[in-house]
């Protein structure tokens, strides 16, 4: 295992979530392609830790405030979901356009 | 002992799931009026077996066959893999640094798996089935996780062979009896069993296993009682001492304490109804999770009391 | 051994991680997400974080099983019985990824990785509980207030009912008016 390999992994990750970020029409999926995305994260900072710095923790912390990070994501994007939907009815991003400028 | 003990555990979780059977059946056969009809509770956990192990399987419209498949499977392994930590004597099969949040992740797969299998037939009760497992185990995860943690908080350790070691003297169950009580009632929940069988219940035919026939029925049943079975053994090392007692060595103590916590849970089945899903969360949050957390404070106080605070 | 394991486990991530946005149903794709983070986690595990491999899993099952449930609600094809496009600009976002992930691999290759600093710990548990109790005491306060706030909002956003849908115009009602019962008596 080198470190190379593993940020490799994470980058192809961490792209095809922005990907998905990118062209999906259905806010849900939007936030999956941003999970995948952290996903990437998760995995390159743990090879960080694991490669390069193992003696401190602060790598692992990192790891805590993503993963943190990716539960708040999460819940306030179904949040918001569902008081757009219950507005307006809508679940496409598409069509969420009150703050197009 | 060592060496065999990874083989050793698949057949004890089988015998495991057979006494369940067994004494279910026996104490159903009594409800039904038919006696103390023990010969008839052994065969037919066997025979019950067998049928479904050569019966046709159903199939439904436009059902999803890969997700009901990958649940089934995945209620097994995780069973297998939850109680993998145990000790089994003084030595668990994989004693994990972390087997506390091991068990309590392998635990959660199970949500994952009652979902999937629910989901598969593209049936509208099963689905029912799967949804009310959801809202049952979120329900009871902070419950869970609290009586969990409160056990290792009072080893201070996550190894479930610390936990044993630092019982030596006072099993947690007596001076945590509130986190105690907790496990068992959010273990049974996790498990879907007794009061807590809404997700498969009789009101939404059988719920998310009500579409399963034949070997994936068998699997399905098979699964919810290892899960039962993992759960009831891992509340020896957490809270009953494991291996730790007079007389007897320490592997013949686990296997008795984990057979007495089984044969609770299976005779509360008989004795209590199994109550709707929204009264059961409300529970949960409003009664069982502060008592929890005052719980782990409780034990937190103690240890920090005895100076086993800091390393 | 270690080698081939960590070659499986990524061509799994990546491989699930293409998944999710190629199969139509809804609760495959979420699945295909949750194999790609167990793969992660995995892999997490392999660099001696159990800890946090262990969390991840027990996470990230519960965010996807909770995914499953709001993909369900609001997406008009769960089942994916009825096949369509989602898509939009894609050639736009395959540009985009393509010179980013082809960015990301030169700056890997290219750059110069110092060398590891210091050994391994023991028990890197024991490390990571201690630095959030002592010196990433402020980090951990921080999450903890953060994760509060997300609660309190959500619940804000959310939810459709306030306390005057509940306990009436005047907030005088004696029982508050709620569409399902409660298992204490309230």
């Amino acid at each position: 295992m080198i470190l190379e390999a593993f940020l490799v992994v994470a980058a192809a990750l961490f792209t095809i979530g922005l990907f998905g970020a990118l062209t999906q029409q259905s806010i849900v999926m939007l936030m999956m392609g941003l999970e995948l995305m952290i996903n990437g994260i998760i995995l390159a900072t743990a090879a960080y830790w694991y490669f390069l710095a193992p003696a401190a923790a602060d790598g692992q912390v990192i790891v805590v405030a993503v993963v943190t990070a990716m539960a708040i994501e999460m819940a306030m994007g179904f949040a918001v979901v569902t008081a757009i939907y219950r507005a307006k009815r809508i679940d496409m991003t598409d069509s969420a356009t009150e703050l197009e400028g | 002992m060592t060496s065999a003990t990874p083989f050793l555990l698949p057949v004890l979780l089988v015998a495991g799931v057979w006494f369940v059977a067994v004494l279910d059946g026996a104490l159903a056969d009594r409800a039904a009026g038919y006696g103390s009809g023990a010969r008839r509770a052994l065969s037919r956990t066997g025979r019950e077996a067998a049928r479904l192990l050569v019966a046709q399987r159903r199939t439904t419209l436009a059902a999803d066959g890969l997700l009901r498949w990958a649940g089934v499977l995945a209620l097994i392994v995780a069973a297998v893999l939850a109680a993998g930590v145990v000790p089994l004597g003084w030595e668990a099969p994989a004693d994990l640094s972390v087997g506390v949040v091991w068990f309590n992740a392998m635990e959660v797969v199970a949500w994952a798996a009652v979902w999937l299998v629910g989901w598969g037939p593209n049936s509208a009760l099963s689905l029912t089935g799967g949804y009310r497992f959801v809202a049952q185990g979120l329900s009871y995860e902070l419950p869970h996780m609290f009586a969990i943690i409160t056990a290792a908080l009072g080893a201070g350790s996550l190894r479930m062979s610390d936990i044993v070691d630092a019982q030596a003297d006072v099993w947690f169950a007596v001076w945590m009896p509130a986190a105690f009580a907790a496990y068992l009632l959010s273990a049974t929940a996790m498990a879907f069993w007794g009061p807590f069988d809404a997700p498969v219940g009789r009101d939404v035919a059988g719920g998310a296993a009500g579409e399963l026939s034949g070997v994936d029925r068998l699997l399905f049943e098979g699964g919810r009682r290892l899960l039962l079975v993992a759960a009831a053994a891992v509340a020896v090392p957490l809270f009953l001492g494991g291996g730790h007692g007079p007389w007897l060595p320490a592997w013949a103590w686990v296997l008795v304490k984990t057979l007495a916590v089984l044969a609770l849970l299976v005779w509360v089945r008989h004795r209590l109804p199994v109550l709707r899903m929204d009264r059961w969360s409300e529970v949960s949050w409003i009664v069982l999770l502060p008592l929890t957390m005052l719980q782990a404070l409780a034990v937190a106080l103690v240890v920090l009391a005895r100076g086993g605070g800091g390393q | 051994m270690t080698l081939a394991l960590f070659t499986a486990l990524a061509l799994l991530a990546i491989a699930s991680g293409v998944l999710v946005f190629v199969v139509d149903s809804m609760a495959r794709a979420t699945f295909a997400l949750l194999v790609s983070f167990l793969a992660v986690a995995a892999m997490v595990l392999l660099t001696d974080l159990l800890y946090l491999g262990a969390v991840i899993i027990l996470m990230m099952i519960i965010e996807m099983v909770v995914m499953a449930v709001f993909m369900i609600m609001y997406m008009m094809n769960p089942a994916g019985l009825m096949p369509m496009s989602m898509f939009h600009n894609t050639r736009g976002a395959a540009v985009i990824c393509g010179l980013l992930f082809a960015g990301l691999s030169a700056g890997i290759f290219l750059a110069d990785w110092p060398e590891r600093r210091g050994t391994r710990p023991e028990d890197p548990t024991l490390e990571l509980g201690t630095a959030l109790m002592e010196g990433h005491m402020l980090t951990m306060m921080t999450l903890g207030v953060t994760l509060f706030s997300t609660i309190v909002a959500t619940v804000v956003l959310a939810t459709g009912r306030g306390r005057y849908d509940r306990l009436g115009d005047r907030l005088d009602a004696g029982h508050p008016d709620d569409p399902a019962g409660g298992g204490v008596g309230r």
